[in-house]
């Protein structure tokens, strides 16, 4: 009942806050987000499953199946939501960031606060939904409800293109979600069965039960299902050329908001990729690594030199994300356990780390009220903590040891140099690392121009340290950034148990 | 199971209220004299639609023994026809409601309550007809109060000119439906449904039969607004008084369909067929070009009323998919189109019943017009954004499940091309009707609008439509099993 319990929790927040008047909802809305905390972590301690919840020998920590409704006698759709080695960590993820993500709004959002703290508890909630449920509709109702929230909070919070960025993110993520259910239940039809459980749907498939649909042979079935559902993942990722959206999103969203985008809404594509083409098709996946790994690398070389190209710090973290997702899809084709495994422990590091960085840039912004490189200097003097952590998430973001960016890039290029399935790994993974080099050198050029040197701000502003109610959440996640990099095993462990039965399906070793 | 009770209980209730009316308008008082009716009539609409739910759940004509046959065989009561009685009685009371302030400075309130009664019997009997002359008579019963109604606001030159265009192209619509009527009968020598389905079999008149099949297509894409036979749409939901326009493309096109499903699965069975005469062909096209000009005209329009109407349009292309899978005689499309017009009945009468609202409030017809609505009436706009939201497909209500179904059902059929049409349609979909969520919640108003009244039978009926609408997204289970059963039990 843990499951239910946080999300009941986080929605009737999400109604409270709705409902509050505006001058109490900053604080209720914060206050009420640790709630979904402490269930998560109470969760995270008592968690008890093993090996990948949609495979063979799965056993699942707080499952629950009820029937929710019927097409006839054919097909039974049910509410069954559980937590594995791999959706445990994102549960923790999203419960941790969103406090955060509320604090670090109480600065920036003057207007309509209960809508805003309301609107973001049911983001939370559908997010959560996302990783826990374990039945392609129920799932499908909380992927797309994600949308709704996400909506209205870049189109009246954002800035001055806020309306565009809002239309361009709800069409162009809604059209890919309908072109990857067209794949998907393509999938399952042509799948004996009566069902449209994930995890009784991908064991049909890994053993080979997928048959021709009305005509079409089994291989193409599973290609074009293939194809589809990785279009439709692609762009939530988002992959280059997929891209587009996310730049007009992050830069005209609200701070918090560009948190919860960059730091959670975006694993929801890596992770629904890990779960249905590289779990459920993993052949297809094997025979077509070497295009998959080429996209990676393209995302992670391009999305760099977008980064480098950029001039408003809050673009530059932007396309930085296209960057990192690339290492994502890198470990993941990879199918070894370390690729696999850090390619999920990567999404939990990228997610602290973006959202930080995010972080670091709205509080800049709210004091200096502007955003651009050119603007800024040497503000290290003036905000010596939102620097310092500001400082430190870079590094981490770069790889500096003890930080959770070490380890999880560190897991993604061993898993990769030693990939079986993908032709010329190492090849791959050498040029992917050459993003590495572009990350330091983006993220230390902007630093070196904006926080150092002789103070100067051409704003009328004064620069002024930021409150304890912004700095205090960086600090946390900071912490956890250290934490997390020195005990990798917190998550690793667990997401190495569910990565495992992923990698045998293609006989992969560590 | 059998229940001793009439077996067209629903229609019968229907059709007694609407003359309860007339005796109501003898005795009334002159004041408040369309709450009253409005509540008599409402009541009547609910409980038909409230007896059809008991039957339909209680599995009236739906067991082993066959459907209950009335009339010798020219109305059937089964799960069809029970299904779209549940769908006209609840569409018909809330429109009902809705009606009450709306329509209470005009003449001959009783006249409209009961035109409106007599309509919904009609369109409740077409989910029963189980004889081309049935069909025919009910199609008649429902239309000829409608062109009426459409033109109810005689002193509007919108209402009555859609009220012309509406009755001329009905008409015409009408007299094409009866002339296919009279060619299969000239086939098949015969009017019952199963007993046109035997004698078609055997048929070497293949032409005279498409042709007439072609005619009754056309009669049908009438009555569901279906391109290219939807031009009296957009004009007669546009001019006629918004109550109206909910009913009409709502409950009018629901039974249009429940025509369209027991004409061509009972009398004219794909499997009994002979060759050439593949109407699934003509379906697919008709759901394509039906789907792709709605939603592309809905997309160009400023006027709030007559983007609905558009949109209507669209929504007929996707529950056109239902006959169009028939092809693999899979029950799934087809309960998928049944489901669909449920949650239909909901979120689109409680769209037209928000813009009836609007028009209410004198605020004007432009998305521009709603600019800051949500900060003055909170209530009524979180309603409209349900409705918009879940028209679109997204899971803030049912229509998010029915239409996922469909498409689903589409791609079983092997039809996954006609999904992906119809995806790019739903995603298209999804920027109009966001632009009225926009305009309610986001944009900031040129002049301020003051809202001075908040008429509770209005409020009542869009309040329910969006419970409802969101209600059923956890409690959808009798809506998929009842539809998947009475499409299974059509196909045979």
């Amino acid at each position: 009942m843990l499951v239910e319990l946080l999300l009941a929790v986080t929605f009737i927040g999400g109604v409270a806050v709705l409902l509050a008047p505006d001058e109490f909802a900053p604080r209720l809305g914060f206050g009420w987000s640790l709630l979904p905390l402490l269930v998560s972590l109470y969760m995270f301690l008592t968690f008890d499953a093993a090996n990948n919840a949609l495979l063979d020998g799965g056993d699942l920590a707080f499952e629950t199946t009820a029937q929710w409704f019927a097409l006839g006698e054919q097909y039974a759709l049910q509410y069954h939501v559980g937590l594995d080695g791999i959706s445990m960590p994102l549960v923790v993820l999203t419960t941790v960031l969103t406090p955060a993500a509320m604090l670090s709004a109480w600065t920036p959002i003057d207007d309509r606060k209960s809508q805003f703290y309301g609107l973001m508890l049911f983001m939370e909630a559908s997010l959560l939904g996302v990783f826990v449920a374990l039945d392609f509709f129920l799932w499908f109702v909380f992927w797309e409800f994600v949308l709704v929230p996400m909506y209205f909070l870049i189109a009246i919070w954002g800035g001055p293109r806020r309306k565009y960025a809002a239309i361009k993110f709800f069409v162009y993520t809604n059209i890919a979600s309908l072109v990857m259910f067209v794949g998907f239940v393509a999938l399952v039809f042509a799948t004996p069965g009566s069902t449209f459980d994930l995890p009784v749907v991908a064991q049909a498939i890994t053993d080979g039960a997928v048959g021709p649909l009305v005509g079409v042979d089994a291989a193409t079935v599973k290609s074009i299902a293939f194809l589809l559902m990785f279009a439709g993942f692609a762009v939530k990722v988002p992959v280059v050329p997929f891209h587009t959206w996310l730049p007009d999103a992050h830069v005209e969203a609200p701070t918090p908001v560009s948190v919860m985008l960059a730091g959670v809404l975006l694993k929801m594509g890596t992770y629904a990729l890990l779960r249905f083409n590289f779990t459920m098709l993993a052949d297809v996946a094997a025979a077509n690594a070497s295009l998959i790994a080429a996209f990676a690398v393209v995302s992670v070389l391009y999305g760099a030199m977008l980064a480098l190209a950029q001039q408003d710090l809050k673009r530059i973290v932007a396309y930085s994300s296209i960057s990192s997702m690339g290492y994502v899809i890198l470990g993941l084709v990879a199918y070894t356990v370390h690729g696999v495994g850090g390619a999920t422990f990567q999404m939990i590091s990228h997610g602290l780390l973006s959202g930080l960085l995010f972080m670091c840039v709205g509080v800049i912004y709210n004091t200096t009220h502007t955003r651009m490189v050119g603007d800024l200097s040497g503000l290290a003097d003036r905000m010596p903590v939102t620097v310092g952590v500001f400082v430190a998430a870079a590094f981490g973001y770069m790889g500096l040891p003890l930080m959770s960016g070490f380890a999880a890039e560190f897991l993604v290029f061993a898993g990769a140099f030693g990939s079986e399935t993908l032709p010329a790994a190492p090849l791959y993974t050498a040029v992917a690392m050459f993003g590495i080099v572009i990350v330091a050198g983006y993220l230390l050029y902007a630093m070196q121009r904006t926080l150092f040197g002789p103070f100067e701000v051409d704003t009328d502003y004064d620069v002024v340290p930021a409150a304890t109610h912004d700095a205090a959440p960086l600090v946390v996640l900071i912490l956890l950034v250290v934490v997390l990099g020195s005990f990798p095993d917190l998550f690793y462990g667990m997401i190495q148990d569910a990565s495992q039965p992923v990698v045998a399906l293609l006989g992969g070793g560590a | 199971m059998a229940i001793e009770a009439p077996a067209l209980g629903p229609q019968l209730v229907m059709g007694l209220t609407a003359l309860l009316i007339l005796v109501v308008d003898t005795v009334a008082p002159t004041s408040d004299r369309s709450t009253l009716l409005a509540a008599v009539s409402a009541i009547g609409a609910a409980g038909s639609a409230g007896i059809a739910g008991w039957y339909l759940l209680a599995g009236s004509g739906q067991g082993p023994g066959g459907p209950i046959t009335q009339f010798g065989g020219a109305l059937v009561v089964d799960g069809l026809s029970l299904f779209f009685a549940v769908i006209v009685g609840s569409v018909t009371a809330l429109v009902l409601v809705a009606s009450a302030e709306y329509i209470a400075d005009q003449d001959h309130i009783a006249e409209y309550y009961g035109l409106v009664l007599l309509a919904a019997t009609g369109m409740s009997l077409m989910g029963a007809a189980n004889s081309l002359a049935t069909v025919f008579v009910s199609l008649e019963l429902a239309s000829l109060p409608s062109y009426v109604l459409v033109a109810y606001l005689k002193h509007n030159r919108g209402s009555v000119e859609a009220g012309l265009k509406y009755f001329l192209i009905g008409a015409l619509s009408s007299a094409i439906f009866a002339y296919g009527i009279s060619l299969v009968y000239a086939v098949t020598g015969s009017l019952s449904l199963p007993a046109i389905a035997d004698a078609v079999a055997t048929t070497d008149l293949v032409g005279t039969l498409g042709v007439g099949v072609v005619m009754i297509i056309a009669g049908v894409g009438f009555k569901t607004a279906s391109v290219p036979f939807h031009f009296w749409a957009p004009e007669a939901y546009e001019g006629a008084p918004a109550p109206i326009s909910a009913f009409l493309s709502s409950a009018s096109k629901a039974a249009g369909f429940a025509i369209a499903f027991r004409v061509f699965t009972v009398g004219l069975p794909l499997e009994g067929l002979p060759a050439g005469v593949d109407w699934t062909v003509a379906f697919v096209a008709l759901s394509v070009v039906t789907m792709t000009l709605g939603n592309l005209a809905a997309a160009t329009q400023e006027n709030v009323k007559r983007m609905l109407a558009y949109s209507s349009i669209g929504h007929a292309g996707y529950v056109l998919i239902g006959l169009a899978s028939l092809a693999e005689g899979s029950p799934i499309a087809l309960g998928a189109s049944m489901m669909h017009l449920f949650v239909y009945g909901f979120m689109n009468t409680g769209a037209f019943l928000f813009v009836a609202l609007a028009e209410h409030w004198g605020i004007g017809r432009t998305f521009e017009d709603y600019n800051g609505l949500a900060r003055e009436a909170p209530v009524a706009c979180l309603a409209m954004t349900v409705f918009m939201f879940s028209l679109a497909g997204l899971p803030v209500g049912a229509g998010f499940l029915s239409k996922y179904v469909l498409f689903a059902g589409a791609v079983e059929a092997g039809l996954a091309w006609l999904a992906l049409v119809a995806a790019a349609n739903s995603a298209l979909s999804l920027f109009y009707y966001s632009r009225v969520v926009k305009a309610m919640w986001i944009e900031e108003p040129d002049t301020p609008i003051t809202i001075t009244s908040r008429p509770t039978g209005l409020y009542t009926a869009v309040v329910v439509a969006a419970v409802v609408t969101v209600g059923l997204l956890a409690a959808f289970s009798p809506v998929s099993t009842e539809a998947i059963e009475a499409a299974s039990a059509l196909l045979g």
